[in-house]
């Protein structure tokens, strides 16, 4: 089957069944996606589909269809996404595993929301867990890099 | 043991045109002439290369899991040797005894211990690697080192400098100092600041590498079908369904189970689902953690091995003005780190290769020798990004390298095993559970006078091999600490400590702040009962039992007044308080909570003040003190195993819950600066939340909760 993942038409060759987070780690090689709890309870894998976040461990392949596939690794080629340099700023990261899923959360967020509430925030960010509890500094972050974008605009 | 030589260093050093490799190893034996002042140089290594293009590359000896020494350690490297800290790059080091911990003597992390126990060390390296530096201007420029000064990255003359990589492969010829004298602290630039991560670049993009991200064409992904019951075998299995699912090229049986190799992760879990096994529960099945508790309920009134004692406690006890006895409970935990459990292997040529995130080298490396059946120098181990720790990654029997080397050995193939989240979960390896029964009669001024404290629960350490040194006279440390050592105790004339140390087939381990996590649980929650009984302010009642104890007075004032007490909290909310000492630092914490109409704990800020002697990166401080509480919160309101017939009745992130984003609650964190010797900081933090939390609780409903996670009736 075809797949658009991070603007690039690819030739894929895996069982309809195969989620899509496998596709992407173990076919294409795109291990930025992480696998954490393959029920979407934990938000690891989180991609954009059409821009909307989505949770790649439950996701069958074959559902995608030629929708656009977006991974951390297509976010930006160089940690510029303004979501990323948020995170650079608020030095967020602790273990980092959790941290790719986190970013398309909130990066997703702000697409739709520019000016999300602080409850807006706790809501779209609550479906990705962090071990380390880097919670308050991804807080600060989410709200950091939309008050960024009310700025430039 | 692989004997990295420093020869060999070099050469390899040399091989990649790398230019300053800094590997100075003293041998041991080498000063078996005492030395005139008694002052010797740090033992064994440290690791800073030079290179020609200005970077600095510092080997890390121990695992980034999260910490945050990927950062600090450099910082005290680059504190010392005086270069460009954007040049600055990190590698974890390979497994060789040279990086060893210097308080432990074999490679490892845990114990809150890596940035305390090499301080010196990597001080000392950057600080060689500056004289060879020097020593290398001055040959170009014939003149003598004293008169030479170094900055930022160069090394300078009047006008004239040299950058750090012009002088790297002259630098790299210099016999290293025999001596160097560390900078004081008052001229230090880098110790001390804020300073933000340097791996973030790689972990905000996804390019970080993790144990579970390695790839290699013909590395296979293995998933294996353990027993539903710890300690049980397979009878036997029948893998003819596995086999024909598209992928799975074999079906091999380990020791631990049922392995199923395939082309990747989906063909794998496919496999295992359409495994069928017939297995021997064992005496495991038997296990009923309700049942458990009951029975660990019984045994708390009957004394146990004695731990601590001082005085009477037994014969004081009736003579108290006032008794107020409690009984603490928490549950069996999993560390449920964000990236699960998977390991790398391949064998080939007498030499197992291991890619994987551990926090235990040596002891893997010894467990894979003997599986692999080779010399314990032909493991070698890539050290990649841990997805968390939290002590998951340090389990003595080396449990998730060993079965990923048994499997490879059966499949004769490179494989990587990979955990699912269920398999985490139902993995064991947990936090034990455990009880406390605590009787203390009071005195007519309210004083404790009398202490008689029993706490249940398994050992760690027992069967392992640190049972040898942790585990003395039947006690092991890691179930008494924070009780033992508690400086309440102290000022008790008679007190008596017991433990019982059931034996289980559910395998326990370290959880972050390990026997803290349970023992701050009681010890705080019951001085607060204490003070409540006296009528006492429980700042007062703490301050007055602590007037000795400076340093838990100072931070127990300082989060208490950055908490507003004694004013009176927003209305609805109430305020708890807790200090404990862990690692070596210590930790006071004031919890504000409020309770919703469906008796929901929440908890709105928690401010945290925070004695770790010297702070070398206090942004990092700051990061691990609010994981770190954080952590304790998931245990605190959500997260509890159970087991029925010896089954663990959760399975993933819907029936074991941890904390997410929206309960997270303000953390402020207070470094109170301070000359006392260096603690830990990845674990403290983690210890008093559950009493902070359980104080402000019954300040506020007048519920006393004794069991975590806190529930409300």
């Amino acid at each position: 089957m075809r797949l658009n993942v991070n603007g690039t038409e690819r030739q894929v060759d895996a069982p309809d069944d195969m989620p899509l987070l496998w596709v992407l780690r173990d076919v294409l090689g795109l291990t930025g996606t992480k696998f954490g709890c393959g029920m979407a309870q934990c938000g690891a894998c989180t991609v954009h589909i059409e821009g909307q976040a989505v949770r790649s461990c439950v996701l069958p392949v074959s559902a995608v269809g030629n929708r656009m596939v977006t991974t951390i690794e297509g976010l930006s080629s160089d940690g510029s996404h303004p979501v990323q340099r948020a995170w650079a700023e608020q030095d967020v990261v602790q273990c980092g595993y959790c941290q790719p899923g986190q970013i398309m959360s909130a990066a997703a967020l702000l697409a739709q929301n520019p000016e999300p509430t602080d409850q807006e925030i706790d809501l779209a960010m609550a479906g990705n867990i962090c071990r380390c509890g880097t919670y308050q500094r991804i807080r600060e972050a989410v709200r950091s890099a939309a008050s960024k974008r009310r700025a430039e605009r | 043991m692989i004997a990295l030589t420093r020869r060999e260093l070099l050469r390899k050093s040399l091989l990649s045109g790398a230019g300053l490799f800094v590997a100075f190893h003293v041998p041991r034996k080498a000063g078996a002439v005492p030395q005139p002042s008694g002052k010797q140089l740090p033992d064994p290594n440290a690791f800073v290369r030079v290179a020609p293009d200005e970077t600095v590359t510092v080997l890390l000896a121990h695992s980034e899991m999260g910490q945050g020494i990927w950062t600090g350690l450099a910082m005290l490297i680059a504190e010392e040797l005086d270069c460009d800290w954007s040049k600055i790059r990190v590698e974890h080091a390979p497994a060789a005894p040279v990086y060893a911990h210097p308080a432990f003597g074999m490679q490892m992390t845990g114990g809150s211990t890596t940035t305390w126990s090499e301080f010196d060390r990597y001080r000392t390296a950057g600080a060689m690697a500056r004289a060879m530096l020097l020593r290398a201007a001055a040959a170009r420029w014939k003149t003598d080192a004293k008169r030479l000064r170094t900055e930022n990255g160069f090394v300078l003359r009047g006008n004239d400098r040299l950058s750090y990589g012009q002088l790297a492969v002259a630098a790299q010829a210099q016999t290293p100092p025999k001596s160097v004298k560390l900078k004081d602290r008052k001229n230090w630039k880098i110790i001390g600041k804020p300073t933000r991560r340097l791996d973030t670049p790689e972990k905000i993009t996804g390019k970080a590498q993790f144990g579970m991200d390695v790839r290699f064409p013909e590395l296979r992904t293995a998933l294996v079908a353990r027993s539903p019951v710890f300690g049980g075998k397979v009878r036997s299995f029948d893998a003819s369904k596995a086999t024909s699912i598209k992928g799975v090229e074999q079906v091999v049986q380990v020791p631990s189970g049922v392995a199923v190799v395939a082309t990747n992760f989906w063909s794998a879990k496919l496999g295992r689902d359409a495994l069928v096994i017939d297995w021997d529960p064992g005496p495991g099945a038997s296990v009923d953690s309700g049942k458990l508790l009951e029975s660990y309920r019984a045994q708390a009134q009957t004394k146990g091995t004695v731990a601590a004692q001082q005085g009477d406690a037994e014969e004081a006890l009736p003579h108290s003005s006032k008794r107020v006895v409690a009984e603490y409970d928490v549950p069996y935990l999993a560390h449920a780190t964000m990236e699960p459990l998977n390991c790398a292997v391949r064998l080939a040529d007498g030499h197992c290769e291991i890619w994987t995130g551990t926090q235990f080298q040596t002891m893997d490396q010894m467990s894979a020798a003997r599986i692999a059946g080779v010399p314990q120098e032909n493991v070698s181990i890539h050290t990649q990004f841990l997805g968390g720790g939290f002590g998951r990654r340090a389990t003595p029997a080396s449990d998730f390298v060993s079965e990923a080397v048994h499997v490879a050995k059966a499949a004769g193939v490179p494989v990587k095993t990979v955990w699912t989240r269920e398999d985490d979960i139902r993995g064991g390896y947990y936090r034990p559970m455990f009880l406390h029964r605590i009787e203390v009669g009071l005195d007519d001024k309210g004083r404790p006078f009398a202490w008689k404290h029993t706490i249940v629960g398994q050992s760690i350490l027992a069967g392992t091999p640190f049972e040898q040194f942790m585990v003395k006279n039947g006690v092991d440390s890691a179930s008494v600490e924070g009780v033992v050592d508690s400086p309440y105790l102290e000022s008790v004339p008679a007190r008596l400590v017991t433990l019982h140390s059931p034996r289980l087939e559910v395998p326990v381990l370290w959880w972050r702040s390990v026997g803290n996590t349970h023992t701050a649980f009681a010890m705080e929650s019951m001085i607060d009962e204490l003070a409540w009984a006296a009528r006492r302010d429980p700042l007062d009642y703490r301050s007055a039992l602590l007037a000795d104890k400076p340093r838990h007075l100072r931070a127990l004032k300082t989060a208490a007044e950055k908490a507003g007490w004694g004013k009176a909290p927003p209305k609805g909310r109430a305020r708890g308080l807790a200090v404990h000492e862990s690692f070596g630092s210590i930790i006071a914490q004031a919890a504000e909570v409020s309770v919703d109409e469906h008796k929901e704990i929440h908890v709105h800020k928690v401010t945290c003040a925070v004695d770790c002697g010297t702070a070398i990166n206090p942004l990092g401080v700051e990061a691990q003190v609010q994981g770190a509480v954080a952590f304790g919160l998931s245990a605190v309101l959500q997260s509890e195993l159970t087991l029925k017939d010896g089954r663990v009745e959760q399975s993933n992130f819907h029936d074991y819950e941890v904390l997410r984003l929206p309960d997270m609650p303000e953390v402020a964190v207070h470094i109170i600066e301070s000359d006392a010797k260096m603690g830990g900081i990845g674990e403290p933090a983690t210890a008093p939340i559950s009493a902070a939390v359980a104080n402000a609780v019954y300040a506020l409903t007048k519920q006393r909760l004794r069991s975590l996670p806190l529930r409300l009736a």
